[in-house]
């Protein structure tokens, strides 16, 4: 394959060209949508990325992909006995289903963006030396996080098992709710990564952004446990719909679905927030790096 | 013939001086953009004129034809990574527009997105789609490009453990089986030993002359450009200067080059302020040339005589002095010194200029610069030194011309001065 099917307009030149793509490079002004066509085209590279980065993440590990469960695990043990002792009122969900299955989105979530948002400063050679879809690099950081996932998710069944606690029918919501997880992390991700470029405050703002999110998000605590005035606040962070309908689905009580809805909008928003961003950032990226 | 690139107009700015906001951090940006009304008015009103842009490529406008290997030649600073950049789009123009039919390649640096903890074989397919080929492609390149690397052996093993010979080879070989319809290459000939570096030549010369591709190749090496290129453009602090036929353009560039370098140093205005010496006897001009013929120049082959013309002004009478030479790398670092009999002398208020020749060396490749020391005596006797100037005479050595056309080959590590090839033989 050496040129690539199009659908650029045949010249008025005398002798018939091979129908290439042309190219218009220009200066753009304000806000720019996302090449589509290009990400399609580039769709290998993307694949080569999350490769290099599933490879490179836990390389020179004693424990490898163990750190993917060993995390969650840790924490649910820690959140157990914390929780045990503040009398938090999970529901009648044993408490190690109750707090591992709000870790599995929430580890997702923060690790995703922590990395992400380092990705681009730590990779200023992809930025200035070459042209690539820049959009790919936070992607693909992200992305790799569904592994993790996926094995943490084993370890949810283990202990979902040990503990009898039977899935539903409604565990079928887990595909739709790791589709609006990956969405909001991406938007973040994005939002972040760009940001960053320009602003190295990032750097120091992020880590504080992903402590307070998880204070502000149903993790060690049930949203039940604030009262009806303030439960709304809550819900606008799309973490507290995605971690609480989750519990929901593997452990079969009822679903929210007014409050899973404004979680999707708000995430669904900030994703969009975070491509406008990133795209309107990229354009100097070189510049800045 | 159509055109495989099309420039018109291209201009990139960069702002100097004031910092662009944003890149003093997030307070900076808030109080700029907080204040900014208050400067667009000032600006607006005409209070305040906006004169720290620095246009890196102004008004650049030329077409390559499909198939045509251009050369891109310029001293540093005349705009031509700039102007690769922009076509590669790794940054955008500020103004003007480019027209690219075909899918462009970039080869700005070996290596890009080489991960040190990944194997030579998965860094080839990182590489090669960072570089923008397909996974189909880079399998049916793969076995020319581990070919091509001479690394076989190596390929299961992480390139954090490559010598930095095996690790370029193996870089530019990815990129030596690109095969876009346009390749913007940017001085990355100049790696590697010279037997590998003479294997990228000969690859690049089939890359180019092969199947119609159009070729965009910045580099400082003449020799390379000419053996390489049809036809050659000639870039001047951003603008474009000539564009013609590669032997027309490379002497307008040694022209332009020669021109810009001065060879004479005008030191007379440092009334009362050496820094150094007793300032009974002064340099107060410099003058650098060629002994053979001496013509002023400030570029010599390796082994030309440089001759220097050091104007001395006596303000007390001073005999039986001499004038030093300490020449200096680029970097500051003294590749040798050369000391002159204490044999001149001036009357009170006399001045009198002084051929300094330096010969009977061989300098590699490189930019070097004088530091002259006007004194006498030696340090068993008793030592005066009158003045010393640094920083002056620049001048450089340009890079011989191997018999093949191809530019000869120092690597810095080597050092600054070529010795002569000593007979080596065979004693045990």
């Amino acid at each position: 394959m050496t040129q690539a099917a199009t659908h650029a307009p045949a010249t008025d030149a005398p002798p018939p060209a091979p129908e290439l793509r042309e190219l218009v490079i220009e200066p753009k002004r304000g806000w720019i949508g996302v090449d589509w066509g290009e990400l399609v085209r580039h769709r290998d590279l993307l694949g080569f990325l999350i490769w290099r980065d599933f490879k490179v993440r836990y390389k020179q590990t004693v424990l490898g992909l163990g750190w993917a469960i060993l995390q969650p695990v840790f924490f649910m043990l820690v959140f157990w006995l914390v929780g045990a002792s503040a009398g938090i009122d999970t529901g009648g969900v044993p408490k190690p289903v109750f707090y591992f299955a709000g870790l599995l989105p929430w580890t997702f979530f923060a690790v995703g963006v922590q990395l992400s948002s380092q990705c681009l400063v730590n990779q200023q050679h992809l930025l200035t030396k070459v042209y690539l879809p820049r959009l790919f690099i936070p992607t693909s950081v992200i992305v790799v996080g569904l592994i993790d996932l996926a094995v943490a998710g084993v370890i949810l069944a283990i202990i979902m098992g040990v503990y009898q606690v039977v899935p539903p029918t409604q565990i079928a919501m887990v595909v739709p709710l790791g589709v609006l997880l990956l969405g909001f992390t991406l938007g973040v991700g994005y939002l972040f990564s760009s940001l960053t470029v320009a602003y190295r405050d990032l750097r120091y703002i992020v880590p504080f952004f992903v402590q307070a999110m998880m204070f502000l998000s149903p993790v060690i605590y049930p949203v039940s446990i604030f009262g009806d005035t303030w439960a709304w606040v809550l819900k606008l962070n799309p973490m507290t719909a995605i971690i609480e309908s989750f519990r929901a689905a593997v452990t079969g009580t009822p679903i929210d679905w007014l409050g899973l809805g404004m979680g999707a909008g708000v995430g669904v928003l900030t994703l969009f927030v975070g491509l406008a961003v990133f795209r309107r950032i990229e354009r100097r990226f070189a510049d800045i790096a | 013939m159509t055109n495989a690139i099309t420039l018109d107009s291209i201009g990139k700015a960069y702002q100097i001086g004031v910092r662009a906001p944003g890149e003093d951090g997030l307070a900076a940006a808030i109080r700029s953009t907080l204040t900014a009304p208050i400067r667009n008015l000032r600006r607006l009103s005409g209070a305040e004129v906006d004169a720290r842009t620095f246009w890196a490529l102004r008004d650049v406008s030329f077409e390559v034809p499909q198939g045509q290997v251009l050369g891109i030649v310029g001293r540093n600073g005349a705009g031509k990574s700039t102007l690769l950049k922009i076509l590669s789009r790794i940054t955008e123009p500020t103004e003007g527009s480019a027209r690219v039919r075909g899918r462009i390649a970039s080869l700005l640096e070996v290596g890009t997105g080489f991960h040190p903890e990944l194997t030579g074989r998965e860094n080839v397919y990182l590489n090669g789609a960072i570089l923008g080929m397909s996974r189909a492609e880079i399998d049916a390149k793969y076995d020319q490009i581990v070919d091509f690397a001479e690394i076989e052996q190596f390929l299961e093993t992480p390139v954090k453990r490559y010598s930095s010979g095996m690790f370029l080879r193996l870089a530019f070989a990815v990129a030596a089986f690109l095969e876009p319809e346009i390749l913007v290459i940017d001085e990355v000939l100049a790696v590697g030993d010279a037997k590998f570096q003479k294997k990228c030549l000969g690859r690049m010369r089939e890359v180019s002359r092969g199947d119609g591709r159009t070729v965009l190749f910045v580099s400082h090496n003449m020799a390379t450009v000419q053996a390489l290129c049809d036809r050659c453009v000639l870039l001047d602090k951003g603008t474009l200067k000539a564009d013609g036929k590669p032997a027309e353009i490379i002497e307008r560039y040694h022209d332009l080059a020669a021109g810009r370098a001065s060879t004479v140093y005008d030191l007379s205005n440092r009334a009362g302020a050496w820094e150094f010496g007793t300032g009974a006897a002064m340099v107060t001009r410099v003058e650098i040339a060629r002994a053979r013929d001496g013509a002023p120049s400030a570029f010599f082959a390796s082994t030309d005589e440089i001759e220097l013309r050091c104007t001395v002004n006596a303000r007390e009478p001073a005999d039986a002095f001499r004038i030093a030479v300490i020449v200096k790398r680029a970097d500051g670092t003294p590749v040798g010194a050369s000391f002159g009999p204490d044999a001149c002398s001036l009357g009170a208020g006399e001045t009198g200029t002084f051929r300094v020749r330096l010969g009977d060396f061989a300098l590699a490749a490189g930019t070097y610069s004088c530091e002259l020391k006007v004194g006498k005596g030696n340090p068993a006797e008793g030592r005066t030194e009158f003045d010393a100037v640094d920083d002056v005479a620049h001048f450089e050595i340009t890079p011989e011309t191997a018999a093949d056309g191809s530019a000869g080959y120092w690597e810095p590590a080597w050092g600054a001065v070529r010795f002569q090839a000593g007979e080596t033989e065979r004693i045990a």
